[in-house]
């Protein structure tokens, strides 16, 4: 059970979801800098799901990612120096500059890349589980996508193929409300993706999003019902974008009162709290840990900054293997 | 050399590298121990290398080569089959934007060892959408491979070669091949990517032909023949990579070069064959580039129509001895 939880356990998923939102924070500083080409699709208010989900992983375990994709990174393991330079496109990146902010992977700790275009992760996700059927190894997939990609065909055959073939795979939807600018209720006339699950004869659940020891709880029984070899669930975190679609975006078209709403249910806040009332930490515990997220966060701006951008020459390298 | 059919010689491949290799499994739609594929091609492997590695799926192409690119990347060999060339289009994304560009987008970390099987071509009467040649498609995505085999051997050496590279390979067949007899050693063999076979030699006119328009070709050089026509034909085996030196070495000598090629004319296989001879080998030439291809229509199905739009060796004839 998450209450008992044990106590490093905890810690470190506020640690986590801390380096996710204050890495974030000086992304978005950067981009005012002229430091970040392109653009950026902020996770700020979802780190609860990414932590909540990737606490149940060990290294061989794969994930599959999003545009939105910073805070599954880091949640998996990803150095932050690497994903900042990646972000900043400097040779020292993941990508060596090639991916950026919506493309960066790690395959050496089973993080399978974040792919641009909604709803393609889903298969791939699906052939990593089927991979790991193949081989007979204990791992799992879990497959990050937005509430937007559950229209999308992929998510349909996606889900359909995993459960005809009993495959290790958690499908993470991560429902924020709005894909791009369309509210939910203009793209679908269901209130829960999780109700989906029906159509393929798996579980559909719904958690709240923010609450991370929640996400949590419902990927922990989804491992141990794909471990069983029993198949995938489908995971529906309610959650919020608690910015824009991307660095231009003011989101303006969100009724007025709903951001303060959800900014009150802040995953980070929340769980800072319950780590307080429990006295699983003190308050200068907590400002300990801040602080040495801050430094770890500041050597990753250093490091991305100082690295040089890749040669001319790379962008001809790696096209095939 | 014994003889056996482009079919069993594809099979034959199949079968030998999943006994090779036992990260090598096949998936695809009817392709296991109920109906061996729509052409028949991994009839048997179900029975012999079970339901595990010889998946039937779901009609879900999309999905079929999302689950081919997951599996690569994470260790496995898949060899997937879509059904129709056509049906392709329903799975570009995974195709174009996931296996084509992960190695590269990743920055070299991981390898996509996947290949695509798919018959393209008309010739049978099935209409818009199960006949079309589109092979250009898959050139003009940088991080695939695209094998076009005219025969039961290169067929067989060029899909041992795609299962056990490390790149995306996007393997054409062409329906009227299937059936078609040709020398298949029986000792182990592969043919490597990005090396042209010349078909027949000649002196006068080189035609640079595919998959089963090098057959057409061969049936017009040897009409040309009586003609006092010596015509080369050239099989580039792989648009990609494409062995342009092998093109090149035999417009040296001929002068004259016709590029046939099943599909639309438009942007098509033999439009960017005829721009790399007029860009790199135009002072060898002595004649213009021929191209024969088809108009630019999709394909009909009535057989007047389809046999009216489809290159034939009367239209090869005329375009060689027009420049012969």
């Amino acid at each position: 059970m998450a209450q008992n939880l044990e106590r490093e356990k905890l810690i470190g998923m506020y640690r986590k979801m801390l380096e996710i939102r204050l890495f974030e924070e000086k992304v978005f500083e950067l981009y005012g800098q002229n430091l970040v080409p392109g653009t950026i699709h902020l996770y700020a208010g979802q780190e609860a799901i990414a932590v909540g989900v990737c606490s149940n992983l060990g290294k061989d375990d794969y994930i599959t990612s999003t545009h939105r994709g910073h805070g599954h990174c880091i949640a998996k393991g990803a150095d932050l120096k690497r994903t900042m330079a990646e972000i900043l496109g400097k040779e020292t990146g993941y990508c060596k500059g090639k991916g950026g902010s919506m493309h960066i992977a790690d395959f050496n700790i089973g993080m399978l890349g974040a792919t641009a275009v909604v709803g393609a992760g889903l298969p791939i996700a699906v052939g990593a589980g089927l991979s790991i059927k193949l081989r007979k190894t204990d791992q799992i997939v879990a497959c990050f996508f937005g509430e937007g990609a559950s229209n999308q065909g992929t998510f349909h055959e996606s889900i359909n193929l995993a459960s005809t073939w009993k495959l290790p795979v958690i499908f993470v939807c991560e429902n924020n409300l709005y894909a791009m600018g369309t509210r939910q209720s203009i793209a679908m006339n269901v209130e829960n993706i999780a109700d989906r699950a029906v159509a393929y004869g798996i579980p559909g659940v719904v958690v709240d999003g923010n609450d991370v020891l929640a996400v949590y709880e419902a990927v922990q029984k989804g491992v141990e019902r794909a471990k069983k070899g029993e198949g995938p669930t489908l995971i529906e975190c309610k959650t919020y974008r608690q910015k824009g679609h991307s660095r231009v975006d003011p989101a303006k078209y969100r009724p007025k009162g709903e951001v303060e709403e959800w900014l009150a249910r802040d995953p980070i806040k929340r769980l800072k709290e319950k780590l307080l009332q429990t006295n699983t930490l003190t308050k200068t515990e907590i400002q300990r840990i801040e602080k040495e997220v801050v430094t770890k966060i500041e050597e990753a701006v250093k490091f991305a900054i100082e690295s040089p951008y890749p040669s001319s020459e790379e962008a001809l390298e790696d096209v095939y293997a | 050399m014994r003889k056996i059919t482009y079919r069993e010689a594809l099979r034959e491949a199949l079968r030998e590298e999943m006994r090779r290799d036992p990260s090598v499994f096949l998936l695809g739609e009817d392709i296991g121990r109920y109906w061996g594929g729509a052409f028949k091609v991994t009839d048997g492997l179900a029975e012999e290398f079970g339901d595990e590695r010889v998946r039937d799926t779901p009609i879900s192409e999309s999905a079929i080569i999302g689950t081919a690119v997951g599996a690569a990347i994470t260790g496995m060999r898949p060899v997937a089959e879509i059904m129709f060339g056509d049906l392709t289009a329903l799975a570009m994304d995974q195709i174009a934007n996931q296996a084509a560009k992960i190695c590269y987008m990743f920055g070299g970390q991981a390898k996509c060892p996947l290949v695509i099987r798919t018959p393209f071509g008309a010739g049978v009467n099935i209409a818009s959408h199960h006949s079309q040649s589109l092979e250009a498609w898959f050139m003009h995505v940088p991080g695939i491979n695209v094998a076009v085999p005219s025969t039961p051997n290169d067929a067989k050496g060029l899909l041992k070669t795609a299962i056990r590279g490390e790149n995306p390979v996007f393997f054409c067949e062409h329906k009227l091949l299937y059936p078609i007899e040709g020398e298949v050693p029986e000792e182990e063999y592969t043919i490597p990517f990005g090396v042209a076979d010349v078909k027949r030699e000649g002196a006068d006119v080189t035609i640079v032909a595919t998959l089963f328009m090098v057959h057409k070709a061969l049936n017009a050089a040897a009409h040309l023949e009586k003609e006092d026509i010596s015509v080369e034909v050239v099989d580039p085996r792989t648009l990609t990579p494409l062995d342009k030196q092998a093109m090149m070495k035999s417009v040296k000598k001929t002068g004259r070069i016709v590029v046939v090629s099943e599909d639309c004319k438009t942007a098509g296989v033999s439009a960017e064959i005829a721009a790399i001879i007029a860009e790199e080998a135009i002072d060898y030439l002595d004649a213009p580039i021929k191209r024969v291809a088809e108009p630019d229509t999709p394909i009909p199905f009535s057989p007047p129509l389809e046999r009216y739009v489809i290159p034939d060796e009367k239209a090869i004839i005329k375009a060689v001895k027009e420049i012969a």
